[in-house]
């Protein structure tokens, strides 16, 4: 006999039944009865956030650092709306997450009523898939199927709408049973045999091969990553990723050629430009990683492995697709590699791996360093070298910071960098440190910061105090919105529209008043003192450090160029780059 | 350096599709649930995906199931998109492209308001015969047809109407099916 409870109490049972520890959220009048029942139970922790927007990112950062779902909470109308930008990052990222909203009672849906608004509306293009649950009996059923959506298949957010009448309402709870039969959803798994043969065939072809991993081999669980070590030392072959995908193949082994894309190494965008054989598993051919589709790679045969068919051939045509879970694939591949060859084709592709010393010998990410100022790449470095022998997780915001810890901030595992690609968001790496921090309470968990970025969501320090969360956020201070000022430097001959930094709040009383603690430091040779400053405080710290104002983040592939046209660091001038035409179509 | 490459300055890389456009009938059997119809006009204009016609319609009752009809125009990249992207959404069951699985029968329902007196009133009432067009309301100075057929033939019935004193029309859009034993 099927137990009989209150919505708000099903709502609790079916989290805890899916294995639910934590989740993030914001109480409002239309999901009150779900706080009641949060109130009187102390399995599920709630982490109470600042806004809303933080909780989903929290959510996502605890989804990408633990492989688990993520779990939101909020209430109806400006609580709904405000998960919109969390929601939106998840699904251009692939990050499972559950986002439960609160609703006007039934009879008052459409009516205008006070905090309404039209969440499944407004959300479902920017989620998985969404569901309103207005009957009572449907409830639990919902939300055990809005996790199995969430996590399976291509990762994204899914949104549950409940009215707070359902809430109120008696029903039955139906415990959790497989979803594998799902009537419409069939996510495939397996890597269809024969092509992933053919594909094995190409690699032991191959003069000229390169692996472009993504954040599917991450989202594909840590196996995947360990299958796709195997395989590159099985092939030989170098490897390169993108900025989703750093961590899935360790940054200290010397067949990585670092992040490819825009602001890649030269020798990662110059080997995917002149290789005869790409295998990318797990990536998408975003346009970040492309440059110019039409000057992409031109001479190579490319081999796609996506769980997702809607990534096939959408940006990128290739001659070998295959639609998969990576760990699966990349299991057949190594399994059928070992069944063709004993040995790494180290002989075979040894030109090519010349090729890629020379490139790699250009040092595309030296930069000039300097006694009187902190340069932001060398905060980058020291803070990586204090931290070396830690465990140690980095969350970004968006912008050259971003950038620079990708390039300079080496990643040896999966699941141990946390930023927003897809969707860009500023505003993203505080609260997804807070989210980390709280699945890994003993972890050292960095936000890598600029101070714009920070600003956005800075509120949610806060939270890190209450729950004490000792998150260390390393804001690079250039005072600029940096990614911005540089593209108005190559674009629209350095008129600094709007992106210079006024007012910027004093991080050390900042930190104070908000219960932390500030450290500032401006002076190259007291950068590591302040490091270790930070990491030795056992509360979570702002760290401002002041860098040089005006320096680029480089290298570059400029707009609408190919992956072999990159401004190199000896650029003095980058607005003089692209010529005037070119400038008036931005 | 590659010699087609030139300098946009974009922030983004735009290369224009150049192959042909074609004409294609999509038959999507999707869950008979509140807003699937959203969800599916959702997807094609979040995509700038074109519907040049669109008919929906439950077709079986006790599992709950619709048959969505779409005709859309796009090139042959943009046509497997499409298809693809639909079977992304969730309640989407399948997607068959009718159109490049044969020729599919096409059928598309218009009622027709004519008003008028006089000559044009039999003249109206001929070329209704000669298309097969059912009186399904007349009064002293108007009739409304029924007339079911391919587009081109609702379209010409249309055009022959408008010097007879057409008032309005409306269609159904088109609803397609296989030929042969196979069902979807």
């Amino acid at each position: 006999m099927a137990e009989k409870m209150t919505g708000a109490e099903i709502v609790i049972k079916a989290l805890r039944d899916q294995g639910v520890e934590h989740i993030f959220g914001y109480p409002g009048g239309a999901v009150l009865p779900i706080y009641d029942a949060i109130f009187q139970q102390d399995e599920l922790e709630h982490i109470l956030v600042r806004h809303e927007q933080g909780a989903t990112h929290m959510a996502e950062g605890y989804a990408r650092s633990t492989g688990k779902v993520g779990v939101v909470l909020v209430t109806s109308g400006p609580g709904a709306t405000n998960a919109v930008t969390g929601l939106t990052d998840a699904l251009l990222d692939s990050i499972p997450m559950v986002c439960l909203t609160g609703q006007v009672p039934t009879p008052l849906i459409g009516s205008d009523a006070f905090q309404e608004c039209d969440t499944v509306g407004i959300t479902r293009n920017c989620t998985k898939h969404n569901y309103l649950v207005k009957n009572i009996e449907d409830l639990a059923q919902t939300i055990h199927e809005a996790f199995y959506i969430a996590q399976s298949g291509r990762p994204g957010p899914v949104v549950i709408d409940i009215p707070k009448d359902v809430q109120f309402a008696l029903g039955t709870y139906y415990k959790p049973t497989s979803q594998t039969d799902h009537q419409s959803y069939r996510p495939q798994m397996e890597g269809d045999l024969e092509s992933i043969t053919e594909a094995v065939e190409l690699m032991l072809k191959a003069k000229r091969p390169v692996f472009y991993t993504g954040g599917g081999v991450i989202n594909a669980g840590p196996k995947a990553s360990e299958l796709l070590r195997e395989l590159v030392e099985l092939t030989g072959f170098p490897v390169t990723s993108t900025l989703m995908g750093l961590g899935a193949f360790p940054a200290t082994d010397e067949k990585w050629l670092g992040m490819l894309g825009m602001h890649g190494t030269y020798e990662a965008n110059l080997a995917m430009h002149d290789c005869d054989l790409m295998i990318n598993i797990g990536a998408r051919f975003d346009d970040r990683i492309t440059g110019r589709i039409d000057a992409f790679s031109p001479n190579s045969t490319k081999i796609h492995v996506d769980i997702d068919p809607s990534s096939i051939n959408k940006n990128v045509v290739v001659e070998l697709p295959i639609v998969g879970d990576c760990e699966q694939v990349l299991e057949e591949m190594v399994r059928i590699w070992r069944t063709k060859s004993n040995a790494p084709r180290s002989e075979e592709i040894a030109p090519w791996l010349r090729k890629i010393d020379e490139w790699k010998s250009v040092d595309c990410l030296r930069y000039e360093s300097s006694r009187e100022a902190i340069k932001p790449q060398f905060a980058i470095e020291r803070l990586a070298e204090a931290v070396k022998d830690r465990d140690v997780y980095i969350t970004t915001e968006v912008g050259q910071h971003q950038m620079w810890a990708a390039q300079y901030f080496p990643f040896n595992q999966p699941n141990r960098f946390m930023t927003s690609g897809g969707l860009g968001t500023m505003g993203y790496g505080l609260p997804a440190a807070v989210g980390v921090q709280v699945a890994h309470r003993d972890a050292l968990v960095i936000d890598i910061a600029g101070e714009a970025s920070v600003q956005m969501t800075m509120q949610e320090f806060s939270t890190a105090v209450q729950f004490r969360l000792p998150i260390k956020v390393f804001i690079l201070n250039n005072e600029y919105m940096g990614m911005v000022r540089q593209w108005q430097e190559l674009l629209h001959g350095s008129r600094y529209s709007q992106s210079y930094s006024e007012s910027i709040p004093d991080f050390v009383k900042l930190a104070e008043a908000l219960g932390g603690k500030g450290i500032r430091v401006d002076d190259p040779n007291k950068l590591d003192e302040a490091i270790a400053q930070m990491l030795d405080f056992e509360g979570p710290v702002l760290f401002d450090c002041r860098v040089t104002k005006q320096e680029n983040c480089l290298p570059m592939i400029p707009s609408g160029k190919a992956h072999n046209e990159m401004i190199l660091p000896d650029t003095a001038d980058i607005g003089n780059i692209i010529d005037e035409k070119g400038k008036s179509l931005v | 350096m590659n010699p087609h490459l030139r300098a946009s300055g974009s922030a983004y890389f735009l290369t224009t599709d150049t192959s042909k456009i074609e004409r294609h009938t999509l038959s999507v059997l999707v869950d008979n649930e509140p807003g699937i119809l959203a969800r599916i006009a959702g997807l094609f204009s979040a995509r700038g995906f074109n519907i040049d016609s669109l008919t929906v319609s439950e077709t079986e009752h006790e599992k709950g199931l619709s048959r969505i009809t779409v005709v859309t125009v796009a090139s042959p990249k943009v046509l497997s998109q499409i298809k693809l992207q639909l079977e992304r959404l969730i309640p989407v069951h399948k997607v068959h492209d009718l159109t490049a699985e044969g020729k599919a029968l096409e059928r598309e329902l218009a009622l027709v308001k004519v008003a008028g007196t006089g000559e044009n009133r039999v003249e109206t009432l001929r070329l209704a015969e000669a298309f097969r067009a059912q009186v399904v309301d007349a009064s002293t100075e108007s009739f409304v047809f029924e007339i079911t057929g391919k587009p081109g033939k609702i379209e010409q019935f249309i055009a022959l109407m408008v010097p007879l004193g057409l008032v309005e029309v409306v269609r159904t859009g088109l609803v397609a099916i296989s030929r042969g034993p196979e069902g979807m």
